[in-house]
């Protein structure tokens, strides 16, 4: 038990959808916490708090991570994405988003954020993929509702036809060539 | 102009894909205090004392304290009341007041100015239990039997006594449950000037625990409102009256501020119901021919430490439907409800059916084994045949008369058996590698559906001519907003996505039953139907007036009103000025009732390989073949066949709560309770979705909820049992690693 007064906060800058943000963050206070208490950027999900669902997942320098899993002070001078930064700047949705609603890939909706920040690094990366290796990467997160049918299918329909997929850019520039931290089939990193 | 079986896009993905859809968690309303419950860490003991003083004591906490803290609050009562008795000694207190009963039950509650502090400050309340014997084997001699359950029809005595054979199997089923991805949360909010409470994400059957808070915590019932929230999946676990809703309710009222309760995924898996653990034992009768001529049941129920809202439901529903799709002259159950010191449990997604089709249809299998006769061979000679139904069980569930009103059980078997190409699962090694054994198993099964007694249903047309539809079904992430607007869409001639759907909400909905048993389409689908047709109505004949002709010379056509005779047409927001104009309103309220449910039945097809040394158990093709009656929208229904495809893998494979002997539970993270992956469901899973026998209701629809759950345990074990070739095998789920090499080891059975 804690009875000893929080140590003092700590500020932090980093990026976050492309906009810089400046926020004073408590040393114990997750990228989670940080992300939907201090930016109400609510759409990044909590489903388990110990790095095994994935519904945390967000992008942070190009690598999907589990948001939970990191602390806040970690992320100074980060890029962060998340899924509020996903749709286009007409608003419309991308490609992936696009997707797993045309493939039913999701139901309750909260596994899906993580989803397509999983699937958005990878996607990135991914050059003609087949359905085993998606398979495998989507078995980084997990999902209650759909099977993983669907989830499954819309991001081969971006990743196994050979074809580039339109999909919201790196803001770091490419990611080309650089190792995935989530499962990557074998023979594909 | 019919919406209804097409797969249109669903209402709700733009607002989940781009994170702005509105969960409880994301509420943050000013002047929130966070509550943290405080759980007792031993399976059984006496509470001698809860100190919240040094909690109280710490910087940032509002309020700390215990059950003698705060005046007494009645127990919660059962909400699905199926027994004369009422089982008021074995409900559980909102907070544990003279003795805890399992690991994890609230014993404190905590609220503080922010989450992580609250968790502090629950970790400073000293909590002094007793310690007592816990009992956990539900069969044994310490179990206490809450009642016990008993069933049947026909002359079982006779059908024993004419029997050729004697077939007997004694299986079980393990811990699990519904473990839905978002974690159980609640804010309640008081207004202090008006006094209303209202209570955010208590999704499910809103209107009935309305009803129930109101009583407990003394409120008249107009000042409890409830709103609606997106829900991360229910499957049965979300949205019942749980203790922490009363505590956060209560806290609000006290605290006159909002109080915010959101669990972690340890609290979850300890707290929130459990399900599914029995053990049958089946005795069955058959004639030489291989005819199942009568069947005895001996369950045990583990109803965990209480009886929750769900009551004997998942043990009557065992019992009630254990027979399926099958022809059986004679039938006697006795369920005995017993409690434990482990989590309460209470329904997951095909209570009772999932447990029976396990036990029966690993029955069947050893039947055909001690016969001599291939597993098809057996279901072909025993299952229900068209002409047999309507078939009145002679047996009552839910309130309901057990009526299997129309289908084809027999047809339906033969389809996805043939559509499967069923003959060439299984069988023989696969490779190289010896070990490696591959077989294949069946799961027939029957659900039921569409449990009334009613459900409401109101379209209206708003001010700017757009309908709105308010529904007493609630979103627990099935799509429901979807597919009541198709349902009216199809009345009204509209686009889904012209109409706005309203749940959940107490003020837009003054009464519902709400989202459960599969009735939300069947029942509700039905009320939506027949106000959006009265609304339609309503529409023509105000357009007609605007036109200046009859309702008779107009008709509704694509978002207008037309005059037949002229062409002219005026579209919904010339109609709904008109409306105003006349002082009308126009809108209609529908209140659907029903009396007997439908039953849907179906057939799951699995193989799989086992490996001979590790145990482990892949499956590799897996189909389902369901009778729907009539799909609304194709696409959602095979989302729900595949999810819970998947889910019901989880519980034959992979998840259980465990226990040590000391009560303590062992799986209280996702490391230790798995949750099907990606990688442990079979890709391409094969479905043949039927629509030959539509309900006898308006839409002709069946439900679609939980068909794709309730044969997987029966179809893998079946399959695991025939790649060991071992008809013996297999009678416990999980079906675990451990066991399969136990088996394997000729260690007896599992």
């Amino acid at each position: 038990m804690s009875t000893e007064p929080e140590p003092e906060s700590v500020t932090v800058e980093f990026t976050v959808n492309g906009e810089t943000r400046r926020v004073d963050i408590p040393p114990r206070r997750t990228l989670a916490d940080v992300l939907r208490e201090d930016l109400h950027l609510t759409g990044t999900h909590l489903g388990c708090e110990h790095g095994v669902c994935g519904a945390c997942t967000v992008i942070v320098d190009g690598d999907p991570v589990r948001s939970c899993l990191m602390f806040g002070v970690q992320v100074s001078g980060a890029e962060i994405e998340t899924v509020e930064g996903l749709a286009l700047p007409d608003g419309s949705l991308n490609d992936l988003q696009r997707s797993f609603s045309e493939h039913h890939g999701l139901q309750c909706g909260f596994c899906t954020p993580g989803m397509l920040m999983l699937g958005t690094a990878y996607v990135r990366r991914a050059v003609a993929a087949d359905r085993a290796s998606v398979r495998e990467v989507v078995s980084s997160n997990l999902c209650r509702c759909t099977g993983y049918q669907g989830i499954v299918d819309a991001v081969c329909d971006l990743v196994c036809s050979g074809v580039e997929a339109t999909i919201t850019p790196d803001p770091r520039g490419n990611g080309e060539g650089e190792a995935l931290d989530t499962p990557v089939p074998a023979g594909e990193s | 102009m019919t919406r209804i079986g097409h797969s249109v896009p669903r209402l709700e993905d733009r607002r989940l894909l781009t994170g702005t859809g509105h969960f409880v968690d994301d509420l943050h309303l000013p002047g929130t205090a966070h509550m943290r419950i405080v759980r007792s860490q031993h399976a059984h003991g006496r509470l001698v004392s809860v100190d919240t003083s040094g909690a109280a004591a710490l910087p940032g906490v509002v309020l700390a304290v215990g059950a003698r803290g705060f005046n007494r609050v009645p127990r919660i009562p059962i909400r699905l009341q199926l027994t004369e008795d009422t089982l008021e000694e074995y409900l559980q207190p909102v907070l544990a007041e003279d003795e805890v009963r399992y690991v994890g039950e609230p014993v404190a509650v905590v609220l503080a100015e922010d989450p992580y502090l609250a968790e502090d400050a629950a970790e400073a309340v000293a909590v002094d239990i007793e310690p007592l014997e816990p009992v956990l084997d539900a069969a044994g001699d310490g179990a206490t039997r809450a009642t016990t359950l008993e069933f049947g029809y026909g002359d079982i005595g006779e059908a024993f006594t004419s029997a050729a054979h004697v077939v007997e199997i004694e299986v079980a089923i393990g811990r699990h449950a519904a473990v839905p991805l978002e974690n159980r949360g609640l804010v309640a909010e008081l207004d202090p000037d008006t006094g209303v409470l209202t209570l955010h994400g208590l999704t499910k059957v809103p209107h009935f625990n309305r009803r129930v808070l109101a009583e407990m915590l003394g409120m008249d019932l107009e000042l409890i409102r409830f709103t609606t929230t997106d829900a991360g999946g229910g499957f049965g676990g979300r949205g019942e009256l749980y203790p922490e809703d009363c505590l956060a309710a209560l806290m609000a009222t006290q605290l006159k501020r909002p109080v915010k309760w959101v669990e972690d995924r340890g609290e979850h898996l300890v707290a929130s119901n459990h399900s599914r653990q029995q053990v049958h034992r089946l005795r069955a009768a058959v004639t030489a021919e291989g005819d199942l001529v009568g069947l005895d049941a001996e369950i045990i129920h583990d109803n965990g430490a209480y009886m929750r809202t769900h009551g004997v439901t998942v043990a009557e529903l065992t019992a009630t439907m254990l027979p399926g799709p099958y022809r059986l002259a004679a039938y006697r159950a006795r369920v005995g409800v017993m409690l434990t010191n482990k989590t309460p449990a209470g329904t997951y997604r095909a209570p009772g059916r999932y447990e029976g089709t396990f036990a029966r249809e690993r029955l069947l299998d050893t039947i055909a084994a001690e016969l001599g006769m291939e597993p098809v061979e057996v279901r072909r000679r025993n299952l229900l045949v068209a002409a047999e139904l309507p078939l009145n069980r002679g047996l009552a569930t839910l309130g309901t008369e057990v009526v299997i009103d129309a289908g084809d059980p027999i047809g339906l078997f033969e389809r996805t058996v043939a559509a499967a190409e069923f003959d060439r699962w299984g069988g023989g090694p696969t490779g190289p590698d010896p070990d490696i054994r591959r077989g294949r198993g069946i799961g027939v099964f029957m659900e039921k559906s569409g449990l009334g007694p009613y459900e409401t249903a109101r379209a209206e047309l708003g001010d700017d001519g757009r309908v709105t539809l308010a529904v007493g079904g609630t979103s627990l992430g099935q799509g429901i907003e979807t597919v009541m607007a198709q349902i009216a869409a199809d009345r009204l001639g509209l686009d889904p996505s012209d109409i706005t759907v309203i749940h959940g909400d107490s003020d837009r909905v003054p009464d519902g039953v709400g989202s459960w048993a599969s009735r939300s389409t069947v029942v509700g689908g039905v009320a939506v139907a027949r106000a959006a047709a009265g609304l339609a109505a309503e529409i023509t004949s105000l357009g007609a007036s605007r036109l200046g002709t009859s309702a008779e010379a107009a008709k509704l056509d694509s978002g207008r009103v037309v005059d037949t005779a002229t062409g002219r047409s005026v579209d919904l927001a010339e109609v709904a000025s008109e409306a105003r104009r006349q002082g009308r309103t126009p809108g209609v309220d529908e209140v659907f009732h029903v009396d007997h449910m439908t039953y849907p039945y179906g057939v799951h097809l699995a193989e799989v390989e086992v490996d001979a040394g590790t145990g482990g158990v892949a499956v590799t093709r897996y189909f389902v073949g369901y009778e729907i009656g009539r799909s609304v929208n194709p696409r959602l229904v095979e989302g729900q066949l595949l999810g819970g495809v998947a889910q019901g893998l989880g519980g034959a494979l992979l998840e259980e709560f465990r226990y040590d002997e000391n009560g303590q539970p062992l799986s209280t993270t996702f490391m230790d309770y798995l949750v099907p992956t990606a990688m442990e469901v079979p890709d391409g899973i094969g479905l043949l979705v039927s629509e030959e026998w539509p309900a006898d209701n308006d839409l002709g629809v069946r439900g679609a909820g939980e068909g794709g759950i309730t044969g997987v345990g029966a179809a893998v074990a079946n399959a695991v049992a025939d790649a060991l070739g071992d008809p013996t095998a297999a009678r416990s789920l999980p079906v675990e690693p451990q066991r399969v090499v136990r088996e394997l080891e000729g260690g007896g059975t599992g």
